[in-house]
């Protein structure tokens, strides 16, 4: 009996959880005339016009690419400095490693409008606005960080006798980091690389001031598009709906990292 | 110039703290305060409570701030000696 | 496990160092630099000192905003902590229906977060949206962008749809850490399904409900971007928070002196919350070795 009673009230949790996403589904296979002339629950003439509309209008997909490059960099960039520094830290003691951990964590946390203003100043100095490369580092702010606890978390997870054990064995620690360490905690860089793209890809503040028109990423149009008169509901539905395409698609691989990796995450 | 002395005095402080960890190491200990800790720790929490004393007198009160700089400066020699 | 105390480390650790410090030591030197200075043009500066730290304190908008804040953050813990542990208890402990709720209740995180404002504002409206169309239906005229506390009330649901998963995630992943013994030993004693959740669940899920707790505080203290795609900050200023305010200060007006004193004044908040963050989880961490 109390088991039923549970998988009820899961249920009508699991449909009001879906309700506002279903909606926009339905909105996004109609056309704006149909949306705002019919109420109904679901598309009675279902059409793809919108998303034909998006992957041909130029202006729009180049959204999603402009996006697809700087989450991709800001990926790579965080990886690749954090994978030694999060060894370091699961590994050695040092002068100041409590601390420094601590002040990654700070950034992690910082109000990011705080930032905003002068980013946009040392950006326009070096001439980087408008490129992705503006964005990509801009993000490391708070993927830097995050990528290096994560990592941290895994890498403590596994014994310390197999570098000792390498080094007897004569490895040099490049050639032991690489061919032994790297492929030993690949499910860690799996989840962490999971966990920078979500949140380089959710992030809208950053992206949004630090690009104009050439690298404007896929959530900046949608804001634009809310912000012009004569709305196209449907269009900004369908465009809705793709940026949740991603996640939605990867997420079933990190299913059991998920709680560790938003706790660590969102800091 | 006053934003350049402000973080000169941070680093020399930063600089200072670790120069004198790695010449005597010194352990965490537990003092007034309710968690262990170590020089750098409370350099840390003086410097934050620091300025929001120095914060709540600007807002709270209309008196020159040398007053409240003074009391965040007995503040951080008692949190360093005793805390 | 004991560490290797070497201070070479330091040699792996400075790309990260180097990366970050990039992004947050100089953007921070600015804004201090910036809030002791009044800003006309590209050379024309006056020391001010702490004027603008003076006026921050003490602008009435400012504080109807943290007051606004406040009252936001401490809504949004009243009702996602307790709904989330609900739904975290409710939730299967095994099989294909765990991985599969997992999968559903994380899915709200996962959307770009002015996506989710654009969702809501499709959700809510009074002519194409379902709830909007529905609340109305019943004959309660409901407009968030006309009416101040229709306007909370949308950002507070959406708050909630955002980011209870988030609770629900930490408190099952804290849950499942429960050995089952304890569960048999109650059924022994023929505890009621009360006294299991107040005398075994509630005590073991401190450490992550602690966590859960200050995550979400810091979070919905820093919002941004859901609010601003759904209301703007309006009607009027009506769901201004903080960090909108800070925007509007900034962007809007280009008053670069007052934000950045803002500015610092609301990173001195964050930075004390993560600090007492820090310690939480420092604590838990050496809890669960000894």
């Amino acid at each position: 009996m109390k088991f039923q009673k549970r998988t009820i009230g899961l249920i009508i949790y699991f449909i009001l959880l879906m309700l506002p996403i279903y909606w926009m589904l339905n909105m996004s296979l109609r056309t704006n005339a149909e949306i705002l002339s019919v109420f109904s629950f679901y598309p009675k003439s279902p059409t793809l016009a919108n998303y034909i509309k998006i992957f041909t209008d130029q202006s729009w997909y180049s959204g999603y690419l402009n996006s697809f490059y700087y989450v991709s960099m800001n990926v790579a960039i965080s990886l690749l400095t954090a994978l030694p520094a999060a060894y370091a830290f699961s590994r050695y003691s040092f002068l100041g490693d409590k601390h420094l951990f601590f002040w990654l964590l700070t950034n992690r946390m910082a109000p990011p409008a705080v930032f905003l203003l002068p980013f946009f100043q040392l950006y326009s100095t070096f001439g980087l606005i408008d490129t992705y490369f503006a964005v990509a580092l801009a993000h490391c702010l708070f993927n830097v960080p995050l990528a290096v606890w994560v990592l941290e978390g895994f890498m403590s997870g596994i014994p310390r006798e197999i570098d000792e054990m390498a080094y007897i064995d004569g490895y040099s620690f490049p050639r032991f980091f690489l061919t032994i360490f790297v492929p030993l905690i690949r499910t860690g860089i799996g989840v962490t690389a999971f966990f920078l793209f979500m949140f380089s890809w959710v992030e809208l503040l950053f992206a949004r001031t630090l690009t104009t028109t050439a690298a404007k990423p896929i959530a900046a149009i949608m804001t634009r598009t809310v912000s012009a008169s004569g709305l196209d509901w449907g269009l900004l539905a369908a465009a809705g709906i793709l940026t949740i395409v991603p996640g939605a698609l990867v997420i079933w691989f990190v299913r059991n990292h998920l709680a560790k990796g938003f706790a660590l995450g969102r800091v | 110039m006053p934003t350049a002395i402000f973080f000169i005095t941070i680093a020399c402080l930063l600089v200072a703290m670790t120069i004198w960890q790695a010449k005597a190491p010194s352990s965490e200990r537990k003092g007034f305060l309710p968690i262990a800790t170590t020089p750098g720790d409370r350099l840390f929490i003086g410097l934050l409570s620091s300025a929001f004393i120095n914060l709540a007198w600007l807002g709270l009160t209309n008196f020159t701030l040398w007053i409240s700089f003074i009391i965040a400066l007995i503040w951080m020699i008692v949190l360093m000696r005793w805390g | 496990m004991n560490k290797w105390e070497d201070n070479k480390a330091w040699f792996m650790v400075i790309p990260v160092f180097l990366v970050v410090a990039i992004s947050a030591i100089i953007p921070l030197m600015t804004v201090v630099n910036y809030s002791l200075q009044d800003i006309f043009g590209p050379n024309q500066r006056v020391f001010v000192g702490l004027e603008w730290y003076k006026d921050a304190l003490t602008d009435p908008r400012l504080h109807a905003a943290l007051k606004r804040q406040l009252m936001f953050s401490s809504l949004v813990l009243l009702i996602e902590i307790p709904l989330g542990i609900l739904i975290a208890l409710m939730m299967p402990k095994k099989g294909w229906g765990a991985s599969l709720s997992l999968v559903l209740v994380a899915l709200p995180l996962l959307i770009p977060w002015n996506v989710i404002g654009t969702i809501w504002i499709i959700f809510m409206r009074p002519d194409i949206g379902l709830l909007g169309a529905a609340i109305n239906g019943f004959g309660i005229p409901f407009d968030h962008t006309a009416s101040g506390l229709d306007a909370w009330i949308t950002v507070m649901m959406m708050e909630v749809w955002h980011w209870t998963p988030l609770v629900v995630l930490l408190a099952y992943a804290g849950l499942q850490a429960i050995q089952e013994a304890y569960f048999q030993a109650a059924r022994i004693d023929g505890a009621s399904g009360w006294a299991i959740f107040r005398y075994i669940q509630l005590p073991k899920l401190r450490g992550v409900l602690t966590i859960a707790v200050l995550l979400r505080f810091m979070d919905s203290f820093l919002i941004y971007a859901e609010p601003f795609v759904l209301t703007g900050g309006g009607p009027g200023n009506s769901t201004t928070f903080l960090s909108i305010y800070l925007v509007k200060l900034a962007v809007g007006q280009f008053d670069l002196g007052p934000a950045a004193a803002f500015s610092i004044i609301y990173f001195l908040i964050a930075l004390l919350f993560c600090w007492l963050f820090y310690q939480v989880l420092l604590k838990i961490g050496t809890g669960d070795k000894s």
